[in-house]
């Protein structure tokens, strides 16, 4: 099969880690996070960690509205802490959120963008970040002060410091390719939505 | 038009500039206790605004009509949540337009919204504006749809080419 050329002169480490231990060693405690998670692999292993856990909010389309979302629910609710995580597929979609995020910096708010390489849902194609694109690097030029990113188990222990510190940061969370965790979870937007709603709002 | 819908309860104002939002978002920046968000693009604002509504807060996307083709495929997150939202959009490609470029989206403008499960409310005369916008606000946040409300070009005037 014809493969795309990677970009040349981009040098990173081949991507090691499991997912699906990855994502719950950074995100200890999704309970205490209200989260926005992008589709598929965030939004499937999100309401995993959380037995679809009402605040969870997964995006099941609508690809490239995740960090936005985050964004909003973050001013809404600056006395909570606000977790957007999503990958490197629909971070590409809508990158210039990140801009966005950047100039509005809610102390509240972390991205974490889980970056397999590769469109998992669709058939495993190569995405730009399996081809050199350093998502990492384009966070940085945005203006979003700490960025972080997590090779190996090594750096995991600075991920979670930042995760627990106050302020906006960009974790890149590079794994290898394969499945996310998974369990049922609702496909109904709208019940997400009101559940969502009702357990944090009351209403 | 910013007083009434402060008070309504709007605290982020998103936008991509356009000269016909230009006092709205003025008085966004110049107003501490809200957040004025520029965007890089439309459909952003959409996904913001239904963030802003899952924490319980409204607010309100400001674009032009070339925006709102930008929006399409994100609009499925407000048809199929059930979010409110309300957009106000200032046309091009209308009213006396001298730009050709902008005939095309503008023509398709009204269509493209209610494709996608928004009620449209157009205003082209002044006395139109706030009747229009008190109405949306109340089937926004009242009833819990999606609105768009469309300021012709008769009402802002076109540019000149």
């Amino acid at each position: 099969m014809a493969q795309l050329k990677r970009i040349a002169g981009v040098n990173q480490p081949a991507a090691t880690l499991d997912r699906r231990e990855a994502v719950p060693a950074l995100i200890e405690r999704p309970q205490d996070w209200l989260v926005v998670a992008g589709l598929a692999g965030t939004a499937q292993e999100l309401c995993a960690m959380t037995d679809d856990g009402p605040n969870v909010f997964g995006l099941g389309g609508a690809m490239g509205a995740g960090p936005s979302m985050a964004l909003g629910l973050a001013l809404a609710q600056p006395n909570r802490r606000v977790l957007g995580i999503t990958g490197d597929g629909e971070l590409l979609m809508n990158i210039g959120a990140l801009g966005t995020i950047a100039l509005a910096a809610p102390a509240n708010l972390k991205l974490v963008c889980v970056d397999n390489g590769h469109y998992g849902e669709t058939g495993n194609q190569d995405s730009q970040t399996g081809l050199g694109v350093q998502l990492d690097r384009i966070a940085a030029g945005f203006g979003i002060a700490v960025v972080h990113t997590i090779n190996t188990m090594a750096d995991m222990a600075e991920g979670r410091r930042i995760l627990a510190a106050p302020g906006l940061a960009f974790i890149l969370l590079r794994v290898k390719e394969g499945p996310a965790m998974k369990k049922p979870r609702s496909l109904r937007p709208h019940v997400v939505r009101d559940r969502f709603r009702a357990a944090l709002l009351g209403r | 038009m910013y007083d009434y819908l402060r008070a309504e309860g709007v605290t982020q104002i998103a936008y991509v500039p356009d000269a016909g939002h230009k006092v709205m978002i003025d008085r966004s920046l110049a107003d501490a206790d809200a957040h004025s968000i520029p965007l890089t693009t439309e459909e952003e604002g959409v996904a913001l605004l239904a963030g802003a509504d899952l924490g319980g807060a409204k607010g309100v996307l400001l674009m032009q009509s070339s925006g709102v083709g930008n929006c399409i495929n994100m609009l499925s997150l407000t048809a199929g949540s059930r979010f409110p939202l309300l957009c106000i959009v200032s046309m091009r490609g209308d009213f006396g337009e001298g730009n050709p470029w902008q005939f095309p989206m503008g023509r398709a403008t009204q269509a493209v919204l209610e494709a996608m499960g928004v009620v449209v409310l157009r205003c082209d005369a002044p006395e139109d504006v706030m009747p229009t916008i008190r109405a949306a606000c109340s089937m926004v946040w009242g009833s819990g749809e999606a609105v768009a409300v469309l300021l012709g070009q008769r009402l802002l005037g076109a540019k000149k080419f």
